[in-house]
């Protein structure tokens, strides 16, 4: 598909809710650039929100690395935040360890892991408590 | 139905992209959870929210929807327009509570 390669990477900041998904913004528009469709661009999107919106919120901040080539669209997104005690159950459609405020804000509804499995063709966490977590997805074209 | 038919079926006030409301509009999501709204990947133009941070622009941002309507009266930060607006987003606010200004927009043929 893209005739281009394109490498973008981004560090979230932890706690910012205001900044939250100025990466995803601006790799949506990078990606628009480079001519991908609608649908890749939607998945990409939700993917990396999803996953930029975990990192701020339960990751303490992190780093985004986006990789386009003539194949997919690879988002790696890595923090060195708390880690997850138990993958699978967080992996669960309503699992989440979001306080009130957070949920006041719009999230916490254990949405986010499942929405960015689904919508990815490969999904992988590495996450161990105390040593943080990094989650790889593509979507392929 | 079009923006300006969402307007008028809500008595909704709009706060930005006033010149968009020609645009057609085809299905609406109403949620305050972001992530609920994340998971159904079909072609939403209006979300209805309660909710009024940056992060409802994203999100509308990230699904390509058109619209974004703030339910019972609710005015968001000026900050929060100017977002949706640099976005190609229209903003507009309804006195409606969330379940009647979905049940108005369904009965208009909005679903
Ligand atoms: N980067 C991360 N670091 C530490 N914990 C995480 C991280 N990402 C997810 N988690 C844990 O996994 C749980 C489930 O995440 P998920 O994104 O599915 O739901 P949520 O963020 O709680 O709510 P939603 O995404 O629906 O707003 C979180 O509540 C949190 O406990
Ligand atoms: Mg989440």
């Amino acid at each position: 598909m893209p005739m281009e390669k394109l490498t973008l990477s981004f560090d979230i900041i932890g706690g910012n809710f205001i900044a939250a998904g100025e990466a995803s913004s601006a790799t949506k528009a990078a990606l628009r650039k480079i001519g991908l469709s609608n649908d890749i661009i939607r998945r990409v999107s939700i993917c990396m929100y999803e996953g930029e919106i975990n990192q701020v919120i339960h990751g303490g901040g992190g780093k985004a690395v986006i990789e386009v080539d003539e194949r997919r669209v690879a988002i790696t997104l890595t923090d060195g935040g708390p880690g997850i005690p138990d993958v699978s159950k967080a992996l669960e459609e309503g699992f989440s360890t979001a306080t009130n405020e957070i949920r006041e804000q719009g999230f916490g509804a254990g949405m986010g892991l499942p929405n960015m499995k689904r919508y990815s063709d490969e999904f992988e966490i590495i996450s161990k408590p105390g040593e943080g977590t990094t989650v790889v997805m593509s979507i392929r074209f | 139905m079009k923006l300006s038919d969402v307007r008028e079926i809500l008595s909704a006030s709009v706060m930005c992209g006033e010149e968009r409301l020609s645009e057609e509009v085809l299905s609406v999501c109403g949620s305050d959870l972001m992530s609920d709204v994340l998971a159904f990947v079909k072609d939403q133009s209006v979300l209805l929210t309660g909710l009024m941070n940056q992060q409802v622009v994203r999100t509308a941002e990230m699904m390509d929807m058109k619209c974004i309507v703030f339910v019972r009266g609710k005015t968001p930060e000026p900050d929060v327009v100017t977002l949706a607006n640099q976005r190609g987003l229209t903003v507009m606010s309804t006195m409606h509570r969330m379940y009647e200004a979905c049940g108005r927009l369904y009965s208009g043929g909005l679903v």
